[in-house]
Parts: C-alpha cells; structure tokens; sequence
C-alpha cells in the first residue's frame, strides 16, 4: 500500500525540507513505521514514549481525523493521502 | 540536536516588550520570538515567556492606572512594544463591568453577581483583544497579510485590525455560518471565504495553508501567531481585578470554544499575584460549554485529562469547536482551582440570554447565553457558591446571533387608539 503524506513544516528537518513524501503501510502505525525507516527521528515527534499518538498531533487519513477513526489502527488505502498537522484552535 | 538554552532562545531583533521567548507548554523547550506555534520537539502548543524582572509593583500599578483607557494600560505584561498606543490599531478593551444586581436575585447570588460585557468591543467580542496582539506581532514580524479561520467573530475582528493598519486581510469561515456575522466580516472590505466543512475543517485547512508557498508571508492570527495573539485574553483577568479595585474575584464563569481564553485568564491572574498587585487567595475558574459541542464538559466529568473531539451541532457556534486544542489545560485548570465544567442545552442558552436582557439590559450572544446558563445551573448543582463575588464573561453581542432568539417579537398589535391599547390589558 502506497500513500502519500504531507509533512507540517516542524518535522521538514526530518524529510530534507519536501512537504510531502510517499510511504508504504496497511494501517497509519505502519506507515509511521515506514516513515521512520527512511525518515530518522520523525517517529518520536509524532508518537509518545508508549507509542500512542501525542497529543497535540492531528492525523487526517482522507480528510478523515483519526481519532474518529481507529487511531494508529486506522487503514490507509492504496493511494490515500495522510495529513500530520500540529493541533491548533482558536475561533 | 542542539541544546537551546534561554539565553540562545532569543530573538534581539524583535521588539515585542517584556516578551522574551518562546516556550513549550509541554516540554518546557525554548525558542526564539518567532511566526511558529508547536514545539518542533513534540508539537506542545508554544506560549510566550516573559521576562517581568526589575518591575516595581507600585509604579507598574500607577504606570497601568495612567495608561489608556483600553488594553494597552496593560502593554508592559504584553509581547508588545512599549510605543503600542501609538500605532495603528482597534485599541479594544476597558469594557464594562457591569454589576449585575437584578441577576443576582433571579439566581439567588448574595456575594456580588458581575458581567465582563465584552460586547463592548470595537467589532462586539472579545476576539478585538487578541487580534489587536496579533496585529502587533504581524508588524513585528514583517507580515503585510493578516488571516485566520473563524467561527465569525474573529473573522470580522481581524477585517477591521487590517483595515486600521493598511494590511491586506483573507478570513476563512465555515460556509454555513450565521448571516449577521458574515455581513459583519464581509464589511471591512477584506477576502471573506467560506469553506465547506465545520470550523474544524476550516482549522485544518489553514493550517496546510500555511505550510504550502501559497500562504507564504502570511500572519494567521490563530495559527502561526497564535502564541502572541492567545496572550490578549490575559487583559480580560487584568480589567476585572483593576476594576474589582485591585481584587482577585472569588468565581469565574468563562465560555470554552478552544480553551485558549480560560487558559489566558488563569495565566493572567496567576500574574497579577505573582507581581503583587493582587493579594494571592484562591480563585475558582469554571468553563462553559454547549451541550451539542461539550468535549471539554464531558471529559470533565468523566474524569478524563483528555478530550475526545466531537462533531459539534449547537446554535453556539462561536463555541463549536469539537477538537478543543486547550482543552486538557482546561481540565487541569478546573480541578487545580476547585471550578468545574458544565454544559447547557440550546434551549437553556436561548433562556439565559433572554434572563440577561430582561434583568440587566445586555443582549448577549449565544456564547453569554451559555456562560449565563451554566452560571445558574452550577448554581442550582451546588458546585457554585452563591455566597461568593462572581464574574460571568459575555463575550459577544447579541446582534450578532439573532437567529438564536427570532421567535422573539411583538407583545401585541394594536390600533393607533386608546380604546385598542386598554382592550388590549397595556394601561397601568
């Protein structure tokens, strides 16, 4: 399964300064998986030291935020688009 | 990685006053003054910290009485630069408050019943407050474009900062808001666009937005200059201690939409003890919420020190952000204080407005229809002592949400004679 994932501008540092960059994986947990192993060091922004999401991250899977979903177990597509966005809020 | 240290994590070529970095609420990482929001070690929201050092309790006190009548009397605890007053802004703040005497009987409070009327703002919210910080922080940063997404408020906050200061604005709402509130952004002048989706997708888009060259140089008030813009709820606890004579209240009732403005009125209070200007007592902070929007509410009462998003479905909508991204501050603040969080219908929001006009004369919107609800409901649970000095926050006009109340109209229709008027039980 390839997808493909916008990076937020915090962890460009991580992927050579490109916003998006494609990954392999079945589930979201795999996916960040893939994305550390060409992407060093950008799983532990992402995921806490239990490996759950942190707090102030927001996946999209297709639009779609995670945490309506399954979480880390949410499938991602063939072709589906992941977003990872820093939590922000204010009306 | 680089170990930052306060003194690296500067920025000397900002001037925004005491401001002096930036750190993360989370990890504690500092960073230098700057357009970013979440710690790139761990995206924990970034805050300001400050550098207050050297000042005088008694001749900030006089420095702040002798200033304007609006919120830069208070630009020395502000990211702002000591000549703020003098530059192109909204100037909001200073508004009422009122002391709520009539509100007080109808909910039986006998220790001092007051309503922060924010309505009073230039553009009616509060949201005047922050956007005049931002504006600020723009300025300072080299930003021409001022932008946000927006549940209405804000936006029509930030079209009239822009106008004032000569900035190009572009405000993105949810399409389906309330037709008052985009007359009210759209007046200004600016790009007003409305996505399709709920302010949470509004949100989101932004934020993509801002990482992508096509919102480059631009100043998102509530994304990338959320740290300094988050700071202008900090004046609404200066005003009401300043206004009470220097005095912490016992209770406050603040709505929640993000969570940003309670978390502010703590920090803000918790700066006015720690320079001396109030005396240090314990203070309650309680948080209000629309049931049909209610994350923060329900994970209070479940124990939770987290919030599960809801997709929210409230005439609140001023409040009707379902992924609340202060919300675990929120909690933490409640139980720290002895506060709570409650929720109310929208039919109780619709009452509390109509009991605030009737017995104080302040048309409310629909987010002041659920501080005012909630009020009485805590009341009614016990969890609010009524035998305690009480704030309740309106944070907006109620011209601005008149759907919320349109069943209200006519007591009679009469012929323009006295027979008619007496037929119709209208003589004394």
């Amino acid at each position: 399964m390839s997808v493909s994932v916008r990076i937020p501008t915090i962890l460009r540092t991580y992927t050579g300064g490109r916003s998006e960059v494609t990954a392999e994986g079945a589930t979201l947990g795999e996916v960040i998986a893939d994305l550390e192993k060409n992407h060093t060091g950008i799983s532990a922004r992402v995921l806490d030291d239990q490996g759950a999401l942190r707090r102030f991250v927001n996946v999209y899977v297709n639009d779609d935020d995670v945490r309506f979903e399954q979480g880390l177990q949410t499938a991602t597509p063939d072709g589906a688009g992941i977003s990872i966005i820093p939590a922000v809020a204010g009306g | 990685m680089a170990v930052q240290t306060a003194e690296t994590a500067t920025n000397p070529t900002v001037d925004l006053g005491p401001a002096a970095a930036l750190s993360c609420r989370e990890c504690g990482h500092r960073v230098p003054l700057g357009p970013v929001f979440a710690c790139e070690e761990c995206f924990g929201p970034l805050e300001i910290a400050y550098d207050f050092s050297g000042y005088d309790t008694e001749e900030l006190r006089k420095r702040i009485e002798s200033g304007p009548a609006n919120i830069w009397r208070y630009a020395p605890l502000l990211p702002v630069p000591s000549d703020v007053a003098d530059k192109p802004n909204i100037n909001p703040g200073w508004t009422k408050l009122v002391k709520a005497d009539n509100l007080a009987r109808e909910l039986g409070v006998t220790g001092g019943l007051y309503v922060k009327d924010d309505s009073g703002n230039p553009t009616h919210s509060f949201k005047d407050r922050v956007v005049a910080q931002a504006l600020e922080a723009a300025r300072a940063f080299g930003f021409t474009t001022l932008s946000c997404s927006s549940t209405g408020n804000l936006a029509g906050a930030v079209g009239a900062a822009a106008a004032r200061a000569g900035f190009r604005s572009c405000v993105f709402i949810p399409h389906d808001l309330e037709q008052g509130k985009v007359v009210m952004a759209a007046v200004y002048g600016g790009e007003l666009i409305g996505i399709e989706g709920n302010y949470d997708d509004v949100n989101r888009f932004c934020s993509e937005l801002i990482g992508d060259p096509a919102g480059e140089g631009w100043g998102f008030v509530n994304v990338n200059l959320r740290p300094y813009y988050a700071e202008g709820s900090k004046t609404l606890a200066y005003e009401i201690c300043e206004q009470l004579g220097w005095r912490l209240p016992d209770q406050l009732v603040v709505p929640i939409a993000s969570g940003s403005q309670l978390t502010k009125i703590d920090k803000g209070l918790r700066e006015l003890i720690g320079l001396g200007l109030v005396e240090d007592r314990p203070y309650r902070i309680f948080g209000a919420q629309a049931e049909g929007c209610s994350p923060v509410s329900v994970a209070y009462k479940a124990g939770h020190d987290v919030v599960r998003p809801q997709k929210p479905n409230t005439i609140a909508k001023s409040l009707a952000i379902g992924n609340p991204a202060d919300g675990p501050y929120v909690l933490d603040i409640a139980r720290r204080t002895g506060g709570a969080v409650e929720d109310v219908t929208d039919e109780q929001v619709v009452d509390a407005i109509k009991l605030l006009a009737r017995t104080e004369g302040i048309f409310a919107e629909t987010a002041g229809g659920v501080t005012v609800g909630v009020t009485k409901k805590l009341i009614d649970s016990g969890l609010l002592d009524p035998s305690l000095t009480t704030v309740v926050l309106n944070t907006g006009d109620g011209l601005k949400t008149l759907d919320a109340v349109a069943g209200t109209g006519l007591t009679a229709t009469i012929r323009p004679n006295l027979d008619s008027f007496r037929e119709a039980g209208l003589a004394s």
